[in-house]
Protein backbone atom coordinates (compact mmCIF):
# COMPACT_ATOMS: atom_id res chain seq x y z
CA UNK A 1 0.00 0.00 0.00
CA UNK A 2 1.56 3.25 -1.07
CA UNK A 3 1.71 6.32 1.15
CA UNK A 4 -1.03 8.03 -0.90
CA UNK A 5 -3.41 5.11 -0.53
CA UNK A 6 -2.84 5.07 3.22
CA UNK A 7 -3.57 8.79 3.38
CA UNK A 8 -6.70 8.28 1.28
CA UNK A 9 -8.07 5.61 3.63
CA UNK A 10 -7.28 7.77 6.65
CA UNK A 11 -9.15 10.74 5.20
CA UNK A 12 -12.00 8.54 4.00
CA UNK A 13 -12.40 7.09 7.50
CA UNK A 14 -12.43 10.58 9.03
CA UNK A 15 -14.92 11.76 6.41
CA UNK A 16 -17.35 8.91 7.03
CA UNK A 17 -17.06 9.29 10.79
CA UNK A 18 -17.61 13.07 10.63
CA UNK A 19 -20.57 12.65 8.29
CA UNK A 20 -22.14 10.15 10.70
CA UNK A 21 -21.59 12.53 13.61
CA UNK A 22 -23.35 15.32 11.70
CA UNK A 23 -26.62 13.41 11.85
CA UNK A 24 -26.11 11.71 15.21
CA UNK A 25 -24.97 14.43 17.65
CA UNK A 26 -27.63 16.13 19.73
CA UNK A 27 -26.17 19.63 19.85
CA UNK A 28 -26.82 21.48 16.54
CA UNK A 29 -23.64 23.55 16.93
CA UNK A 30 -21.62 20.36 17.21
CA UNK A 31 -23.39 19.00 14.13
CA UNK A 32 -22.43 22.11 12.15
CA UNK A 33 -18.82 21.73 13.29
CA UNK A 34 -18.74 18.08 12.23
CA UNK A 35 -20.07 19.21 8.85
CA UNK A 36 -17.16 21.66 8.65
CA UNK A 37 -14.83 18.79 9.45
CA UNK A 38 -16.31 16.60 6.73
CA UNK A 39 -16.07 19.41 4.12
CA UNK A 40 -12.46 19.93 5.05
CA UNK A 41 -11.66 16.22 4.76
CA UNK A 42 -13.47 16.03 1.43
CA UNK A 43 -11.26 18.89 0.23
CA UNK A 44 -8.21 16.92 1.33
CA UNK A 45 -9.38 13.91 -0.71
CA UNK A 46 -9.90 16.12 -3.78
CA UNK A 47 -6.38 17.40 -3.24
CA UNK A 48 -5.16 13.79 -3.34
CA UNK A 49 -6.89 13.44 -6.72
CA UNK A 50 -4.91 16.42 -7.99
CA UNK A 51 -7.92 18.75 -8.15
CA UNK A 52 -6.19 21.50 -6.22
CA UNK A 53 -8.36 24.38 -7.45
CA UNK A 54 -11.64 22.68 -6.57
CA UNK A 55 -10.28 21.54 -3.20
CA UNK A 56 -9.13 25.01 -2.19
CA UNK A 57 -12.33 26.63 -3.43
CA UNK A 58 -14.35 24.10 -1.43
CA UNK A 59 -12.53 25.22 1.71
CA UNK A 60 -12.68 28.89 0.78
CA UNK A 61 -16.37 29.02 -0.12
CA UNK A 62 -18.08 26.32 1.92
CA UNK A 63 -15.90 26.17 5.02
CA UNK A 64 -14.72 29.78 5.06
CA UNK A 65 -17.97 31.55 4.25
CA UNK A 66 -21.12 29.40 3.99
CA UNK A 67 -20.57 27.34 7.12
CA UNK A 68 -19.58 30.43 9.13
CA UNK A 69 -22.96 31.96 8.38
CA UNK A 70 -24.62 28.61 9.05
CA UNK A 71 -22.95 28.37 12.44
CA UNK A 72 -23.90 31.98 13.08
CA UNK A 73 -27.58 31.18 12.54
CA UNK A 74 -27.51 27.91 14.49
CA UNK A 75 -25.93 29.67 17.46
CA UNK A 76 -28.44 32.51 17.39
CA UNK A 77 -31.61 30.46 16.89
CA UNK A 78 -33.16 29.19 20.03
CA UNK A 79 -34.83 26.13 18.55
CA UNK A 80 -36.57 23.77 20.88
CA UNK A 81 -35.02 20.52 19.78
CA UNK A 82 -37.05 18.33 22.13
CA UNK A 83 -40.15 19.61 20.39
CA UNK A 84 -38.67 18.75 17.01
CA UNK A 85 -37.51 15.35 18.16
CA UNK A 86 -40.99 14.36 19.35
CA UNK A 87 -42.03 13.81 15.73
CA UNK A 88 -39.07 11.54 15.09
CA UNK A 89 -41.11 8.37 15.11
CA UNK A 90 -43.99 9.63 12.98
CA UNK A 91 -41.61 11.00 10.33
CA UNK A 92 -39.39 7.93 10.34
CA UNK A 93 -41.13 6.05 7.44
CA UNK A 94 -40.83 9.03 5.08
CA UNK A 95 -37.17 9.50 6.01
CA UNK A 96 -36.38 5.85 5.49
CA UNK A 97 -38.16 5.85 2.11
CA UNK A 98 -36.23 8.88 0.86
CA UNK A 99 -32.96 7.47 2.16
CA UNK A 100 -33.58 4.12 0.48
CA UNK A 101 -34.38 5.87 -2.81
CA UNK A 102 -31.12 7.85 -2.73
CA UNK A 103 -29.20 4.69 -1.87
CA UNK A 104 -30.84 2.82 -4.74
CA UNK A 105 -29.94 5.57 -7.19
CA UNK A 106 -26.34 5.60 -6.06
CA UNK A 107 -26.07 1.83 -6.36
CA UNK A 108 -27.55 1.98 -9.87
CA UNK A 109 -25.03 4.62 -10.94
CA UNK A 110 -22.13 2.60 -9.57
CA UNK A 111 -23.41 -0.67 -11.11
CA UNK A 112 -23.98 0.96 -14.51
CA UNK A 113 -20.24 0.90 -14.99
CA UNK A 114 -19.52 4.63 -15.04
CA UNK A 115 -16.17 5.00 -13.33
CA UNK A 116 -16.71 6.70 -9.99
CA UNK A 117 -13.44 8.55 -10.34
CA UNK A 118 -11.68 9.61 -13.53
CA UNK A 119 -9.16 6.88 -14.14
CA UNK A 120 -5.57 8.03 -14.21
CA UNK A 121 -4.16 11.45 -13.60
CA UNK A 122 -6.07 14.66 -14.44
CA UNK A 123 -5.54 15.98 -17.95
CA UNK A 124 -3.29 18.84 -16.91
CA UNK A 125 -1.24 17.72 -13.92
CA UNK A 126 0.48 21.09 -13.56
CA UNK A 127 -2.09 23.82 -13.08
CA UNK A 128 -5.71 22.85 -13.34
CA UNK A 129 -6.67 26.39 -12.32
CA UNK A 130 -5.72 27.63 -15.77
CA UNK A 131 -7.45 24.67 -17.43
CA UNK A 132 -10.67 25.36 -15.52
CA UNK A 133 -10.44 29.06 -16.37
CA UNK A 134 -10.12 28.21 -20.04
CA UNK A 135 -13.17 25.94 -19.86
CA UNK A 136 -15.36 28.43 -18.02
CA UNK A 137 -14.39 31.63 -19.80
CA UNK A 138 -13.67 30.42 -23.34
CA UNK A 139 -15.29 27.06 -24.13
CA UNK A 140 -18.45 27.45 -22.06
CA UNK A 141 -18.52 31.23 -21.68
CA UNK A 142 -22.20 31.73 -22.62
CA UNK A 143 -23.71 29.03 -20.35
CA UNK A 144 -21.43 30.28 -17.58
CA UNK A 145 -22.47 33.92 -18.01
CA UNK A 146 -26.11 32.86 -18.20
CA UNK A 147 -25.82 31.01 -14.90
CA UNK A 148 -24.13 34.07 -13.38
CA UNK A 149 -26.93 36.37 -14.54
CA UNK A 150 -29.51 33.92 -13.20
CA UNK A 151 -27.82 33.98 -9.79
CA UNK A 152 -27.66 37.77 -9.86
CA UNK A 153 -31.38 37.95 -10.61
CA UNK A 154 -32.02 35.56 -7.72
CA UNK A 155 -29.98 37.77 -5.36
CA UNK A 156 -31.76 40.93 -6.47
CA UNK A 157 -35.14 39.23 -6.17
CA UNK A 158 -34.40 37.91 -2.69
CA UNK A 159 -33.39 41.37 -1.49
CA UNK A 160 -36.27 43.11 -3.26
CA UNK A 161 -38.80 40.71 -1.69
CA UNK A 162 -37.54 41.03 1.87
CA UNK A 163 -36.23 44.57 2.04
CA UNK A 164 -38.51 47.22 3.42
CA UNK A 165 -37.73 50.66 4.69
CA UNK A 166 -39.06 51.10 8.16
CA UNK A 167 -40.52 54.50 8.80
CA UNK A 168 -39.47 54.70 12.44
CA UNK A 169 -35.89 53.75 11.68
CA UNK A 170 -33.43 56.59 11.97
CA UNK A 171 -30.13 56.35 10.17
CA UNK A 172 -27.38 58.72 9.25
CA UNK A 173 -26.28 59.52 5.76
CA UNK A 174 -22.48 59.44 5.76
CA UNK A 175 -22.38 61.47 2.56
CA UNK A 176 -24.16 64.37 4.17
CA UNK A 177 -22.09 64.00 7.31
CA UNK A 178 -18.90 64.35 5.33
CA UNK A 179 -20.22 67.35 3.42
CA UNK A 180 -20.85 69.33 6.62
CA UNK A 181 -18.60 72.35 7.09
CA UNK A 182 -17.95 74.20 10.31
CA UNK A 183 -20.05 77.18 9.22
CA UNK A 184 -23.15 74.96 8.92
CA UNK A 185 -22.99 74.13 12.59
CA UNK A 186 -21.36 77.04 14.33
CA UNK A 187 -22.21 80.67 13.72
CA UNK A 188 -19.52 83.00 14.91
CA UNK A 189 -21.01 86.31 15.92
CA UNK A 190 -18.88 89.30 16.42
CA UNK A 191 -20.15 91.25 19.44
CA UNK A 192 -18.54 94.49 20.52
CA UNK A 193 -17.32 94.17 24.05
CA UNK A 194 -19.20 96.16 26.60
CA UNK A 195 -17.53 99.43 27.36
CA UNK A 196 -17.48 99.85 31.10
CA UNK A 197 -15.16 102.77 31.00
CA UNK A 198 -11.64 102.89 32.28
CA UNK A 199 -11.21 102.93 35.99
CA UNK B 1 24.29 21.91 0.24
CA UNK B 2 23.09 18.92 -1.79
CA UNK B 3 26.34 17.04 -1.14
CA UNK B 4 25.78 17.44 2.57
CA UNK B 5 22.15 16.32 2.51
CA UNK B 6 22.45 13.34 0.15
CA UNK B 7 24.07 10.83 2.60
CA UNK B 8 21.50 11.65 5.28
CA UNK B 9 18.69 11.21 2.76
CA UNK B 10 20.00 7.82 1.66
CA UNK B 11 20.41 6.72 5.27
CA UNK B 12 16.86 7.63 6.29
CA UNK B 13 15.16 6.20 3.21
CA UNK B 14 11.36 6.55 3.25
CA UNK B 15 11.44 8.41 6.59
CA UNK B 16 13.38 11.20 4.90
CA UNK B 17 10.45 13.14 3.41
CA UNK B 18 8.39 13.55 6.61
CA UNK B 19 11.50 14.34 8.68
CA UNK B 20 12.83 16.86 6.17
CA UNK B 21 9.41 18.55 5.95
CA UNK B 22 9.21 18.64 9.73
CA UNK B 23 12.65 20.24 9.91
CA UNK B 24 11.57 22.90 7.40
CA UNK B 25 8.41 23.61 9.40
CA UNK B 26 10.38 24.01 12.64
CA UNK B 27 12.88 26.25 10.87
CA UNK B 28 9.98 28.48 9.79
CA UNK B 29 7.82 28.47 12.91
CA UNK B 30 10.52 29.13 15.52
CA UNK B 31 11.69 32.42 13.95
CA UNK B 32 8.03 33.27 13.39
CA UNK B 33 7.22 32.93 17.09
CA UNK B 34 10.27 35.00 17.98
CA UNK B 35 9.07 37.55 15.42
CA UNK B 36 5.69 37.66 17.17
CA UNK B 37 7.40 38.15 20.53
CA UNK B 38 9.39 41.10 19.29
CA UNK B 39 6.47 42.51 17.33
CA UNK B 40 4.61 42.92 20.61
CA UNK B 41 7.61 44.75 22.07
CA UNK B 42 7.95 46.89 18.93
CA UNK B 43 4.25 47.72 19.13
CA UNK B 44 4.49 48.91 22.72
CA UNK B 45 7.67 50.86 22.02
CA UNK B 46 6.39 52.52 18.83
CA UNK B 47 3.06 53.47 20.33
CA UNK B 48 4.87 54.60 23.46
CA UNK B 49 7.07 57.02 21.57
CA UNK B 50 4.11 58.23 19.50
CA UNK B 51 2.36 59.07 22.76
CA UNK B 52 5.48 60.71 24.22
CA UNK B 53 6.26 57.85 26.59
CA UNK B 54 9.20 55.44 26.65
CA UNK B 55 7.36 52.12 26.72
CA UNK B 56 8.69 48.98 28.44
CA UNK B 57 12.32 49.50 29.46
CA UNK B 58 12.73 47.58 32.74
CA UNK B 59 13.25 43.94 31.77
CA UNK B 60 16.69 43.45 30.25
CA UNK B 61 18.63 46.11 28.36
CA UNK B 62 16.26 48.60 26.69
CA UNK B 63 13.37 46.31 27.69
CA UNK B 64 14.49 43.68 25.18
CA UNK B 65 13.53 40.76 27.45
CA UNK B 66 10.02 42.09 28.04
CA UNK B 67 8.33 39.56 25.66
CA UNK B 68 9.82 36.67 27.65
CA UNK B 69 8.61 38.16 30.91
CA UNK B 70 5.12 38.39 29.37
CA UNK B 71 5.25 34.80 28.15
CA UNK B 72 6.33 33.43 31.54
CA UNK B 73 3.64 35.45 33.27
CA UNK B 74 0.99 33.97 30.98
CA UNK B 75 2.34 30.42 31.28
CA UNK B 76 2.13 30.46 35.06
CA UNK B 77 -1.39 31.84 35.18
CA UNK B 78 -4.32 29.60 35.92
CA UNK B 79 -6.74 28.79 33.10
CA UNK B 80 -10.26 29.34 34.37
CA UNK B 81 -13.12 27.55 32.62
CA UNK B 82 -16.34 29.54 33.08
CA UNK B 83 -19.46 27.88 34.49
CA UNK B 84 -21.68 26.37 31.85
CA UNK B 85 -18.97 26.64 29.22
CA UNK B 86 -18.69 23.98 26.59
CA UNK B 87 -15.43 22.43 27.80
CA UNK B 88 -14.24 20.78 24.57
CA UNK B 89 -15.00 23.70 22.31
CA UNK B 90 -13.59 26.11 24.89
CA UNK B 91 -10.19 24.45 24.56
CA UNK B 92 -10.42 23.64 20.85
CA UNK B 93 -11.17 27.27 19.94
CA UNK B 94 -7.64 28.66 20.50
CA UNK B 95 -6.22 25.72 18.56
CA UNK B 96 -8.58 26.45 15.66
CA UNK B 97 -7.43 30.07 15.78
CA UNK B 98 -3.72 29.34 15.62
CA UNK B 99 -3.82 26.31 13.29
CA UNK B 100 -4.81 28.19 10.11
CA UNK B 101 -2.59 31.14 11.07
CA UNK B 102 0.44 28.84 11.03
CA UNK B 103 -0.75 26.63 8.14
CA UNK B 104 -1.00 29.60 5.78
CA UNK B 105 2.75 30.13 6.14
CA UNK B 106 3.43 26.80 4.43
CA UNK B 107 3.27 28.26 0.93
CA UNK B 108 4.69 31.73 1.59
CA UNK B 109 8.15 31.98 0.03
CA UNK B 110 10.72 34.08 1.88
CA UNK B 111 13.24 34.06 -0.95
CA UNK B 112 13.43 32.44 -4.36
CA UNK B 113 14.27 29.04 -2.84
CA UNK B 114 13.28 29.38 0.80
CA UNK B 115 9.75 27.93 0.96
CA UNK B 116 8.19 24.96 2.72
CA UNK B 117 5.85 23.99 -0.14
CA UNK B 118 5.95 25.60 -3.57
CA UNK B 119 2.28 25.18 -4.52
CA UNK B 120 0.76 26.18 -7.86
CA UNK B 121 -2.32 27.82 -6.37
CA UNK B 122 -0.44 29.36 -3.43
CA UNK B 123 -2.46 32.57 -3.36
CA UNK B 124 -5.77 30.68 -3.20
CA UNK B 125 -4.41 28.40 -0.49
CA UNK B 126 -3.48 31.38 1.69
CA UNK B 127 -6.94 32.89 1.17
CA UNK B 128 -8.59 29.59 2.13
CA UNK B 129 -6.47 29.18 5.26
CA UNK B 130 -6.94 32.73 6.51
CA UNK B 131 -10.69 32.35 6.02
CA UNK B 132 -10.63 29.46 8.51
CA UNK B 133 -9.26 31.61 11.34
CA UNK B 134 -12.75 32.94 12.01
CA UNK B 135 -13.83 29.60 13.49
CA UNK B 136 -11.52 30.03 16.45
CA UNK B 137 -13.12 33.37 17.22
CA UNK B 138 -16.74 32.24 16.78
CA UNK B 139 -16.23 29.11 18.86
CA UNK B 140 -14.39 30.99 21.59
CA UNK B 141 -17.29 33.41 21.80
CA UNK B 142 -19.95 30.72 21.83
CA UNK B 143 -18.24 28.17 24.08
CA UNK B 144 -17.44 30.75 26.78
CA UNK B 145 -21.10 31.01 27.79
CA UNK B 146 -20.76 34.76 28.15
CA UNK B 147 -22.81 37.53 26.59
CA UNK B 148 -19.84 39.79 25.93
CA UNK B 149 -17.82 37.01 24.34
CA UNK B 150 -20.76 36.03 22.14
CA UNK B 151 -21.32 39.62 20.99
CA UNK B 152 -17.64 39.91 20.14
CA UNK B 153 -17.73 36.67 18.18
CA UNK B 154 -20.77 37.75 16.14
CA UNK B 155 -19.25 41.13 15.32
CA UNK B 156 -16.01 39.55 14.30
CA UNK B 157 -17.59 36.86 12.14
CA UNK B 158 -19.61 39.42 10.16
CA UNK B 159 -16.61 41.69 9.79
CA UNK B 160 -14.19 39.02 8.63
CA UNK B 161 -16.62 37.54 6.11
CA UNK B 162 -17.29 41.04 4.70
CA UNK B 163 -13.68 42.12 4.34
CA UNK B 164 -12.59 38.81 2.88
CA UNK B 165 -14.46 39.70 -0.31
CA UNK B 166 -12.66 43.01 -0.80
CA UNK B 167 -9.37 41.31 0.02
CA UNK B 168 -10.06 38.55 -2.50
CA UNK B 169 -10.88 41.07 -5.23
CA UNK B 170 -7.68 42.99 -4.50
CA UNK B 171 -5.77 39.74 -4.94
CA UNK B 172 -7.63 39.05 -8.21
CA UNK B 173 -6.16 42.29 -9.55
CA UNK B 174 -2.67 41.08 -8.61
CA UNK B 175 -3.08 37.74 -10.29
CA UNK B 176 -4.45 39.41 -13.41
CA UNK B 177 -1.18 41.33 -13.62
CA UNK B 178 0.98 38.35 -12.76
CA UNK B 179 -0.92 35.72 -14.78
CA UNK B 180 -0.25 33.24 -11.99
CA UNK B 181 -1.37 32.10 -8.56
CA UNK B 182 2.13 31.05 -7.58
CA UNK B 183 3.99 33.42 -5.28
CA UNK B 184 7.37 32.89 -6.93
CA UNK B 185 5.97 33.71 -10.34
CA UNK B 186 4.15 36.75 -8.94
CA UNK B 187 7.44 38.06 -7.57
CA UNK B 188 9.25 37.16 -10.78
CA UNK B 189 6.71 39.31 -12.63
CA UNK B 190 7.88 42.35 -10.66
CA UNK B 191 11.54 41.98 -11.56
CA UNK B 192 13.52 45.01 -12.70
CA UNK B 193 13.55 47.47 -9.83
CA UNK B 194 11.06 49.46 -7.82
CA UNK B 195 9.39 50.92 -10.92
CA UNK B 196 8.12 47.45 -11.90
CA UNK B 197 6.38 46.67 -8.64
CA UNK B 198 2.65 46.03 -8.81
CA UNK B 199 1.97 48.78 -6.30
CA UNK B 200 2.08 51.40 -9.06
CA UNK B 201 -0.61 50.08 -11.42
CA UNK B 202 -2.54 48.71 -8.43
CA UNK B 203 -2.15 51.50 -5.88
CA UNK B 204 -5.85 51.52 -4.83
CA UNK B 205 -5.73 47.74 -4.49
CA UNK B 206 -2.69 48.00 -2.20
CA UNK B 207 -4.57 50.42 0.05
CA UNK B 208 -7.65 48.17 0.05
CA UNK B 209 -5.50 45.13 0.79
CA UNK B 210 -3.73 46.71 3.76
CA UNK B 211 -6.94 48.15 5.24
CA UNK B 212 -8.81 44.87 4.71
CA UNK B 213 -5.84 43.12 6.28
CA UNK B 214 -6.16 45.29 9.37
CA UNK B 215 -9.86 44.46 9.50
CA UNK B 216 -9.27 40.72 8.96
CA UNK B 217 -6.84 40.54 11.85
CA UNK B 218 -9.24 42.46 14.10
CA UNK B 219 -6.68 45.17 14.70
CA UNK B 220 -7.42 48.76 15.65
CA UNK B 221 -9.31 50.70 14.39
CA UNK B 222 -11.35 47.65 13.33
CA UNK B 223 -11.14 45.84 16.67
CA UNK B 224 -14.90 45.59 17.13
CA UNK B 225 -14.41 41.97 18.19
CA UNK B 226 -12.55 43.16 21.27
CA UNK B 227 -13.87 46.67 21.75
CA UNK B 228 -12.81 46.94 25.38
CA UNK B 229 -14.86 50.09 25.96
CA UNK B 230 -18.06 48.35 24.83
CA UNK B 231 -17.81 44.60 25.36
CA UNK B 232 -14.87 44.29 27.82
CA UNK B 233 -12.53 42.16 25.70
CA UNK B 234 -14.92 40.53 23.27
CA UNK B 235 -14.44 36.95 22.25
CA UNK B 236 -11.51 36.19 24.56
CA UNK B 237 -12.90 37.82 27.69
CA UNK B 238 -13.13 34.44 29.47
CA UNK B 239 -9.70 33.20 28.43
CA UNK B 240 -6.68 33.47 30.67
CA UNK B 241 -3.14 32.18 30.81
CA UNK B 242 -1.83 30.12 27.92
CA UNK B 243 -5.23 29.85 26.21
CA UNK B 244 -5.28 33.64 25.91
CA UNK B 245 -1.64 33.66 24.78
CA UNK B 246 -2.54 31.33 21.91
CA UNK B 247 -5.17 33.78 20.61
CA UNK B 248 -2.63 36.54 20.94
CA UNK B 249 -0.06 34.51 19.01
CA UNK B 250 -2.58 33.76 16.25
CA UNK B 251 -3.48 37.44 15.85
CA UNK B 252 0.13 38.57 15.58
CA UNK B 253 1.07 35.71 13.24
CA UNK B 254 -1.75 36.76 10.91
CA UNK B 255 -0.50 40.35 11.11
CA UNK B 256 2.99 39.31 10.04
CA UNK B 257 1.47 37.13 7.32
CA UNK B 258 -0.55 40.04 5.92
CA UNK B 259 2.56 42.25 5.99
CA UNK B 260 4.69 39.65 4.22
CA UNK B 261 1.95 39.04 1.65
CA UNK B 262 1.51 42.75 1.00
CA UNK B 263 5.27 43.03 0.41
CA UNK B 264 5.31 39.94 -1.81
CA UNK B 265 2.31 40.87 -3.91
CA UNK B 266 2.71 44.63 -4.25
CA UNK B 267 6.23 45.59 -3.20
CA UNK B 268 8.34 43.08 -5.11
CA UNK B 269 8.90 40.61 -2.27
CA UNK B 270 12.57 39.74 -1.80
CA UNK B 271 13.63 41.73 -4.87
CA UNK B 272 15.91 44.67 -4.28
CA UNK B 273 14.41 48.02 -5.35
CA UNK B 274 17.66 48.76 -7.22
CA UNK B 275 18.73 45.79 -9.38
CA UNK B 276 22.23 47.32 -9.57
CA UNK B 277 22.77 46.31 -5.94
CA UNK B 278 22.94 42.68 -7.07
CA UNK B 279 26.25 43.51 -8.74
CA UNK B 280 27.79 45.09 -5.65
CA UNK B 281 29.54 42.09 -4.17
CA UNK B 282 31.62 41.79 -1.02
CA UNK B 283 33.66 38.57 -1.07
CA UNK B 284 31.53 37.02 -3.81
CA UNK B 285 28.30 37.71 -2.00
CA UNK B 286 25.90 40.62 -2.53
CA UNK B 287 24.67 41.72 0.90
CA UNK B 288 22.18 44.23 -0.46
CA UNK B 289 21.04 42.15 -3.41
CA UNK B 290 17.73 40.26 -3.66
CA UNK B 291 17.06 38.32 -0.50
CA UNK B 292 15.54 38.00 2.91
CA UNK B 293 16.84 41.43 3.93
CA UNK B 294 14.55 43.27 1.52
CA UNK B 295 11.50 41.17 2.33
CA UNK B 296 12.15 41.81 6.02
CA UNK B 297 12.52 45.55 5.46
CA UNK B 298 9.32 45.78 3.40
CA UNK B 299 7.30 43.64 5.80
CA UNK B 300 8.57 45.68 8.76
CA UNK B 301 7.43 48.83 7.01
CA UNK B 302 3.92 47.43 6.47
CA UNK B 303 3.85 46.33 10.12
CA UNK B 304 4.87 49.84 11.13
CA UNK B 305 1.84 51.11 9.19
CA UNK B 306 -0.33 48.71 11.24
CA UNK B 307 1.04 50.13 14.50
CA UNK B 308 0.91 53.69 13.24
CA UNK B 309 -2.74 53.31 12.26
CA UNK B 310 -3.48 51.84 15.67
CA UNK B 311 -1.93 54.82 17.44
CA UNK B 312 -3.67 57.33 15.17
CA UNK B 313 -7.30 56.43 14.59
CA UNK B 314 -10.20 55.98 16.99
CA UNK B 315 -12.29 52.80 16.72
CA UNK B 316 -14.78 52.58 13.87
CA UNK B 317 -18.47 52.42 14.57
CA UNK B 318 -19.95 49.06 13.61
CA UNK B 319 -22.31 50.27 10.86
CA UNK B 320 -19.51 52.33 9.36
CA UNK B 321 -17.26 49.27 9.22
CA UNK B 322 -19.93 47.45 7.25
CA UNK B 323 -20.46 50.47 5.00
CA UNK B 324 -16.74 50.75 4.25
CA UNK B 325 -16.47 47.06 3.45
CA UNK B 326 -19.55 46.60 1.29
CA UNK B 327 -20.29 50.00 -0.21
CA UNK B 328 -16.79 51.42 -0.68
CA UNK B 329 -14.21 48.67 -0.98
CA UNK B 330 -16.12 46.10 -3.02
CA UNK B 331 -17.31 48.55 -5.72
CA UNK B 332 -13.84 50.14 -5.81
CA UNK B 333 -12.05 46.83 -6.27
CA UNK B 334 -14.57 45.61 -8.88
CA UNK B 335 -14.22 48.86 -10.85
CA UNK B 336 -10.43 48.60 -10.73
CA UNK B 337 -10.51 44.99 -11.96
CA UNK B 338 -12.64 46.06 -14.94
CA UNK B 339 -10.28 49.00 -15.52
CA UNK B 340 -7.22 46.75 -15.53
CA UNK B 341 -8.93 44.23 -17.80
CA UNK B 342 -9.80 47.00 -20.24
CA UNK B 343 -6.34 48.57 -20.16
CA UNK B 344 -4.76 45.19 -20.86
CA UNK B 345 -6.51 45.18 -24.24
CA UNK B 346 -5.04 48.56 -25.20
CA UNK B 347 -1.49 49.53 -26.11
CA UNK B 348 -0.83 50.45 -22.47
CA UNK B 349 -0.92 46.75 -21.57
CA UNK B 350 2.82 46.52 -20.73
CA UNK B 351 2.25 48.95 -17.85
CA UNK B 352 0.07 46.34 -16.16
CA UNK B 353 2.33 43.32 -16.45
Amino acid sequence: MSFQTAVFYLFAAILVFAALRVISVRNPVHAALWLVCSFFTAAAIWLLLGAEFLAIVLVLVYVGAVMVLFLFVVMMLDVNFDELRRHFRSHLPVGVAVGALVLLEMVLVILSGTPASPSGAPATPGSNTAALGRLLYIDYVYPFELAAVLLLVAIVAAIALTWRRRREKKSQSPGEQVKVRARDRVRLVSLPSENRGNR
Amino acid sequence: MDALIAPVRDFLGPAWLPLWTLAKIVALVVPLILGVAYLTLAERKVIGYMQDRIGPNRVGPLGLLQPFADVFKLIFKEIVVPTGANRYLFFIAPVLAIGPAVAAWAVVPLTDTLVVADVNAGLLYVLAMTSLGVYGIILAGWASNSKYAFLGALRSAAQIVSYELAMGFALVAVLMCANSLNFREIVAGQEGGAAHWYIWPLLPMFVVYVVAGIAETNRHPFDMAEGESEIVAGFHVEYSGVAFAVFFLAEYMSMILIAVLASTLFLGGWLSPFPALNEVGIAGFAPFGDGLLWLGAKASFVLLIFLWVRATFPRYRYDQIMRLGWKVFIPLTLAWIVFIGTMMQTRYAPLFH
